[in-house]
């Protein structure tokens, strides 16, 4: 048991040294993620004001062992960047009307006539909705002719008007509607040509084609190839629809899709659906891991820090001794200390095992709430530089602090003067388990130190 | 010219740097000069190659070649139109010894194969030749009914197959029917297909190899359409057309939009591929010769800028 403990106290005691991130370590893997991100086609606009967010909150992190600072920060950027993109929103909206509009609009060549088809195929056999789809690119040449073969193929109603004077997508897109609420359509699936976003008159058309159909879900489709520009033309095209979420083509390919972070962060909307595959199979939903993981492309880092990771949450206790014994010690960490101490009995136990630790244990059962939420309320009232370097603590502090935790200055005083000691008590622990010392001279340190530290409201004994 | 709608922002762009330079004051600007630069080749998805230029560019201020960082944007802008190449004296897609011409059209799927195909046999017809064209897509649904409309339009023949035919056999269909009619072009549109697949190259090998047993020489030219809004992956994609076929020229669409397409230039430089033509709308008449110098005016011109008042 004891060796055990032992052992556990020098890992997270080698770990320890390696201290928290430098902020060359952040500015190397930042610089990193930036190429990597800008390679992969995200905006470069976009790519800063990412790699800024994160590269601040990175910076009092802790080291982790085994791999480089800046691959660490890679992988937390990696981690980042999933959770951006993930989203808790349905692919297809929960509660659509009936029957459910679909609006699929996009760029030329995006792949809209063929996700319109994927997403018709998918609503049929996995939802059995009976699905209209609605011919409304009355622009390039066959179009119609196309939705119409895809139709007959996958055996799904069209509802296509063959071009000509007279008939206009907004047209179209009203009677498609009509006939699906006189056939008992359970979804309409509006397929529109595809349009620059800074073509005015089609801009204006794609808006009057959604008004005249009140879409329950409008798609913007974008190619995974796509490079800097889909932040102008997501941008533009969710100023004209209220767009549900994004659709990201392609994705069989080997591009490595940036554009969708570019087009996710103007648009604010989510990704629903990756095309992977020309065939009307070939949808899936989006899944926020594989993507991030293809436009970072760091795998081989992002895996190599979480097995990092992973060996940290199995010395998840011993992490918290690791606290203790260190010298560098601050109110922080005394307030996590005392909160954690507070809700692991698992740490009262083991030091109640270990010879000599008698007295710990004796304190830790000390830590009752009444005296225990005086002492947080102290720490809560210091600002962030006064817990981390106490030291700065004057006279005029403690006063403002006392008045602040609703205590005497005497408190204050007696908590600094306890910290102080168990700073050095700390240190001296952490200098026996390092200290290459026997067992026996370990326990007998151990017995001789066995002074502990007050706490405010704690007799002295 | 539409380069002309491209150009007129150019004066802007040249305002805009000089701009930020007059903001900094004199010779300290060298690194904010270089920044904004940075930001404009990224934009334009130049991409990485963006850091070989502005590496070059900081090179020429340290020798001495550039004076001052004043003179950075015209030189970075005859930098960018050494990067890719035009057509050979100006004129694309010369006529072979013996016709046919047969000119192969490839590419990844809707980057505008169809549409340039119908803009290539209109120019031809411009200059005085005879087309016919091959529907060589027997894949994508309709896609033989898109061409058909514009065979229709532009008044020429189409050989079709049907439809999930083999596209060889269209091919060599096309090329006798090329050779009967004594026509000086044959022009063929293909499927679109990612250079990731390995069965749709290697159908596409098999189409250049027909076509050549079918016609000596054959295909004289092949062009690799490009989308202009395709960011990076357009290198990989002529990387992989190249290893396939022998891509002789590029074609860059759409760039009637807001998109520079600037990941062109390391096509060129890489690969030294060369453009040939652009595309800058979706009719017949929308598509226009390369011209480098234009093009690197165009891709240093800001987007979006609102017009001056
Ligand atoms: N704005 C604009 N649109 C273009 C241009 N060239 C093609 N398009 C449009 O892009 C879309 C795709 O064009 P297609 O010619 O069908 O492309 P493709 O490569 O043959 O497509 P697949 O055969 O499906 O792979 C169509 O809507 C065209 O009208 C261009 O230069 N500018
Ligand atoms: N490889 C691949 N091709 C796709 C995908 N989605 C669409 N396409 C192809 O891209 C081209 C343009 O698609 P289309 O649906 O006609 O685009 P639209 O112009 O936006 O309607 C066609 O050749 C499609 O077969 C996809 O996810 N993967
Ligand atoms: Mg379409
Ligand atoms: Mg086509």
């Amino acid at each position: 048991m004891l060796e055990q403990l032992q052992k556990s106290f020098q890992k997270v005691i080698d770990r320890f040294q390696g201290g928290r991130l430098r902020e060359e370590d952040v500015r190397e893997g930042m610089r990193e993620v930036r190429r990597a991100l800008l390679a992969a086609d995200v905006h470069v606009t976009v790519a800063k004001e990412f790699t800024d967010k994160v590269a601040a909150r990175l910076l009092s992190a802790e080291r982790l062992q085994g791999v480089s600072g800046a691959q660490q920060v890679m992988a937390a950027f990696h981690q980042e960047l999933v959770a951006l993109m993930r989203s808790d929103q349905a692919p297809l909206p929960k509660h659509p009307r009936h029957p459910m509009v679909l609006l699929l609009a996009g760029l030329q060549g995006a792949g809209k006539t063929t996700t319109a088809a994927k997403l018709g195929l998918r609503l049929e056999r996995r939802e059995n909705r009976k699905v209209l789809l609605a011919a409304c690119d009355l622009q390039r040449p066959g179009a119609v002719d196309q939705l119409r073969a895809l139709g007959d193929r996958l055996g799904l109603d069209v509802h296509a008007e063959e071009p000509g004077p007279g008939v206009d997508p907004v047209g179209v897109a009203r009677r498609a509607l009509e006939r699906a609420r006189d056939q008992r359509y359970d979804a309409l699936i509006v397929d529109s040509a595809g349009r620059l976003h800074v073509d005015d008159a089609l801009m204006d058309e794609i808006q009057e084609v959604a008004a005249a159909v009140t879409p329950d879900a409008s798609y913007l489709v974008l190619d995974a190839m796509t490079g800097q520009d889909a932040v102008e033309s997501a941008r533009a095209f969710a100023a004209r629809l209220d767009l549900y979420a994004l659709v990201l083509t392609k994705m069989d390919g080997d591009a490595r899709g940036g554009a969708a972070l570019s087009a996710l962060q103007v648009t604010g909307r989510p990704i629903a659906f990756l095309g992977v595959g020309e065939k009307p199979e070939d949808l899936e939903e989006f899944d926020a891991e594989r993507v991030a993981g293809r436009i970072l492309d760091l795998g081989d880092v992002v895996g190599l820090v979480e097995k990092a990771q992973e060996a940290l949450a199995e010395e998840e206790a011993a992490l918290d001794y690791e606290k203790m014994l260190s010298g560098r010690l601050t109110m922080q960490d005394l307030l996590d200390q005392f909160r954690m101490m507070k809700r692991m009995g698992s740490v009262k136990k083991v030091f109640g095992m270990l010879p000599g630790m008698g007295r710990m244990s004796g304190l830790l059962e000390q830590v009752d709430d009444h005296r225990f939420r005086r002492m947080e309320a102290i720490i809560l009232s210091m600002t962030p530089a006064e817990r981390l370097h106490p030291e700065i603590l004057d006279a005029r502090r403690r006063r403002r602090i006392a008045r602040g935790a609703g205590v005497d200055v005497a408190d204050v005083n007696r908590l600094y003067k306890s910290f102080q000691e168990m700073k050095r008590q700390m240190k001296a622990m952490r200098k026996m388990m390092t200290g290459g010392r026997s067992k026996k001279r370990l326990l007998r340190d151990l017995k001789r130190s066995g002074q502990l530290p007050n706490l405010p409201g704690y007799p002295s004994n | 010219m539409v380069f002309a709608r491209l150009r007129h922002g150019l004066g802007r762009t040249r305002n805009r740097i000089a701009h930020a330079l007059r903001r900094l004051g004199g010779d300290q600007s060298t690194e904010e000069t270089l920044e904004t630069l940075e930001e404009i080749l990224y934009t334009a998805d130049v991409g990485p190659l963006s850091e070989r230029l502005l590496e070059e560019a900081e090179a020429e201020l340290k020798s001495g070649a550039l004076a001052h960082p004043r003179e950075l944007p015209a030189w970075l802008e005859q930098r960018l139109a050494a990067a890719v190449r035009g057509p050979e004296d100006g004129r694309p897609l010369p006529p072979a010894e013996h016709r046919p011409t047969v000119t192969l059209v490839v590419g990844v799927n809707g980057s505008g194969k169809t549409t340039s195909v119908a803009k290539l046999v209109h120019w031809l017809q411009g200059q005085g030749r005879s087309v016919l064209v091959a529907a060589g897509d027997t894949f994508r649904a309709a896609a033989v009914e898109q061409l058909g409309v514009w065979c229709e339009r532009a008044g020429v023949p189409m050989v079709r197959g049907a439809e999930g035919a083999d596209p060889a056999a269209v091919a060599h269909d096309a090329a006798q029917a090329a050779k009967a009619r004594g026509v000086d072009d044959l022009v063929v549109d293909t499927a679109g297909r990612l250079h990731t697949q390995k069965n749709l190259m290697a159908e596409l090998e098999k189409v250049s190899r027909i076509l050549g047993r079918q016609v000596e020489g054959a295909p004289h030219h092949v062009l690799l359409v490009l989308d202009a809004t395709t960011g990076q992956n357009a290198l990989q994609q002529a990387r992989r057309f190249l290893e396939s076929v022998p891509v002789t020229g590029a074609f860059l669409t759409k760039l009637d939009g807001t998109a520079k397409g600037g990941a062109t230039l390391a096509v060129g430089e890489e690969l030294g591929i060369p453009v040939l033509f652009v595309g800058v709308g979706e009719g017949l008449e929308d598509l226009e010769v390369f011209d480098p110098a234009e093009f690197a005016a165009a891709l240093l011109a800001p987007r979006n800028e609102p017009a001056e008042t």
